[in-house]
């Protein structure tokens, strides 16, 4: 088994690396310097949301006990979502505009995160089996999106023009603004979670094996979602809402591997999150030409994912 | 080693547990049997500080359990619940392998690798030490989860019906083992039994609960007659005599 995920991790970092030297290479031509540097931008801003995204669903998934749900399915990014259009509706547009990006989506995701631990810490506690956390999620999210709607409704149309500009996923476009503190951000994340690595494979087990080994549960279950939440809104700053890529990435990462040990899984998940953000943007902006939008792909097959497993589970 | 005071526990409006106190000195087997609903498991997982005291004190080793770290407490007591094995995917290796947390925070060493083998062969489960969990049997199951709190390496051990889904020659192993655990390495074990005739053949003593409270304690010898079984289960049952030992007949 170690020789398994040992194999599977190796062929994972080959394959990122890959696909990041063709998205970079790729139909290379005019001013090189401006092209690599303008590609190599977009390249760490991929690399970012791939790992902010493979994490926090990694995370999310262990400390919800199921294997379906991401943080986005549960309504998380439209939380992000609700957090800036309230601030443009507050501000104005011309108020939200002129603010710092930075400080904006440092509220936004204070704010995220105070939200989504008053929400989540007590369903979690309360053990809300699957499906009951599923509807939450969906109720969740619809209620946040509604939210957003009714303030929209109640702008006048330049700021409704500013706000709605930040709710599409595009990978294409590069947050010049944010890629440094979404990246900061994304690092300092992914280390501490990485640094609790085992811990969060003794969560795994439940909340009384976890306790009874010696976790303080509801401190340690509150900060890794406060990570979460800081990671969705790296991802969701950056790119927009991506709903079913961490599902799918994550499902990838553990049939490649073969374990749920997070040791392996988290980098696996990463790597695979990687090699599928890059590649497929390198595939479609360059050997499809630009024939696509790899948001629409990837929640294409997501979604099929997500039926598939859902179907699978409820099976068995 | 277990220090319980007044302490009282309600639920949903109702009372699980009203005025316990108790106090289970170091080194023994004590055997926690009563009805269903008697308040058995409820306070095994106060002294495991699984649930939040309400009212009353509990100490483990003189440390009380509400507030002592979670950690610290995790190198003095092991708990063992009814509960369904973890879902997430795990070897049996693994699932042994998580006792040694507390020691280890994770990264094994040679001497946990050494405990988790030892558990591994006590239990008769080195040969399925590479199956999943979730492919076993569920008394195979509960010998690994015994097996896990037994790794924790512990001075006192809080087992929920450790005897669940074991077959007889099991359910007499893990009893013998347990009886070797406190007379050879000086633990305080306390089970919730619902089999009276192992709590008599292998505790060394019985506290009987019922309605929340303590009804009778005591050594076996004193404690099983049918006056006082029927005074706790509320049905008469004969008790017999083999070798010394009483043997109650609660199947007839």
């Amino acid at each position: 088994m170690a020789d398994r995920s040992g194999v599977a991790i190796a062929a994972l970092i080959a394959a990122a690396l890959l696909a990041a030297a063709a998205y970079l290479a790729l139909d290379l031509k005019g001013n090189i310097a401006f092209a690599l540097e303008l590609r190599a931008k977009r390249l760490a801003s991929l690399a970012t949301v791939a790992v902010a995204v493979a994490t926090s669903t990694v995370v999310f998934q262990t400390l919800t006990a199921n294997r379906i749900l991401t943080p986005q399915i549960m309504g998380l990014d439209a939380l992000y979502g609700f957090g800036q259009t309230a601030l443009v509706f507050s501000l104005g547009g011309l108020g939200y505009a002129t603010l710092d990006p930075r400080l904006k989506f440092a509220g936004d995701a204070t704010l995220m995160a105070a939200l989504a631990l008053a929400l989540f810490l007590p369903m979690l506690r309360a053990r809300l089996d699957m499906t009951l956390m599923l509807l939450a999620g969906v109720v969740m999210g619809f209620l946040f999106r509604s939210l957003s709607a009714l303030l929209a409704r109640l702008m006048n149309p330049n700021d409704f023009a500013i706000a709605s500009a930040a709710g599409f996923a595009n990978f294409s476009v590069v947050r010049g603004d944010l890629l440094l503190v979404g990246a900061v951000v994304t690092a300092v994340c992914a280390v501490i979670v990485w640094r609790s690595r085992h811990i969060l494979d003794v969560l795994a087990l439940g909340q009384d094996h976890a306790t009874g080994l010696g976790l303080e549960w509801r401190p340690t279950v509150g900060a890794l979602l406060a990570l979460v939440s800081a990671l969705v809104a790296v991802s969701t700053a950056l790119v927009g809402p991506v709903v079913f890529l961490g599902l799918v990435v994550v499902a990838l990462a553990e049939r490649l591997v073969g374990t749920r040990r997070h040791a392996v899984l988290l980098p696996a998940s990463a790597l695979v999150a990687v090699t599928a953000l890059v590649g497929g943007q390198a595939a479609l902006q360059h050997g499809l030409g630009g024939a696509g939008e790899l948001a629409m792909v990837v929640e294409f097959f997501g979604g099929l994912l997500f039926l598939v497993l859902l179907i699978a589970s409820a099976r068995r | 080693m277990i220090q319980i005071e007044n302490v009282s526990l309600v639920r949903g409006g109702a009372k699980i547990l009203s005025d316990v106190s108790l106090h289970i000195p170091e080194k023994g087997l004590v055997a926690m049997v009563g009805p269903n609903g008697a308040g058995k498991s409820s306070l095994l997982s106060l002294i495991g500080r699984l649930q939040p005291l309400q009212s009353g004190r509990i100490s483990v080793a003189g440390l009380p359990v509400d507030a002592t770290p979670s950690r610290e407490l995790a190198k003095i007591l092991a708990i063992l619940r009814q509960d369904p094995a973890p879902a997430s995917r795990l070897k049996v290796r693994e699932l042994v392998g998580f006792g040694r947390f507390p020691h280890s925070r994770g990264r094994l060493t040679a001497e946990d690798r050494a405990v988790v083998d030892a558990a591994l062969a006590d239990f008769a489960l080195t040969a399925l030490a590479d199956r999943f969990v979730e492919t076993l049997s569920g008394g195979q199951r509960q010998r690994a989860l015994v097996a896990m709190a037994l790794a924790q390496d512990t001075p006192v051990l809080l087992l929920d019906e450790p005897l669940n889904n074991l077959d007889m020659p099991n359910a007499r192993d893990l009893m013998r083992r347990l009886r070797r655990v406190v007379d050879e390495r000086g633990r305080t074990v306390l089970a919730v039994l619902h089999d009276l005739n192992h709590a008599a053949a292998y505790a060394d003593r019985i506290v009987a609960m019922k309605d929340g409270g303590v009804a009778a304690d005591g050594s076996p010898r004193d404690l099983l007659t049918p006056d006082m079984l029927e005074s706790v289960f509320g049905h008469r049952m004969r008790v017999a005599e083999i070798d010394g030992a009483p043997v109650v007949l609660h199947h007839l």
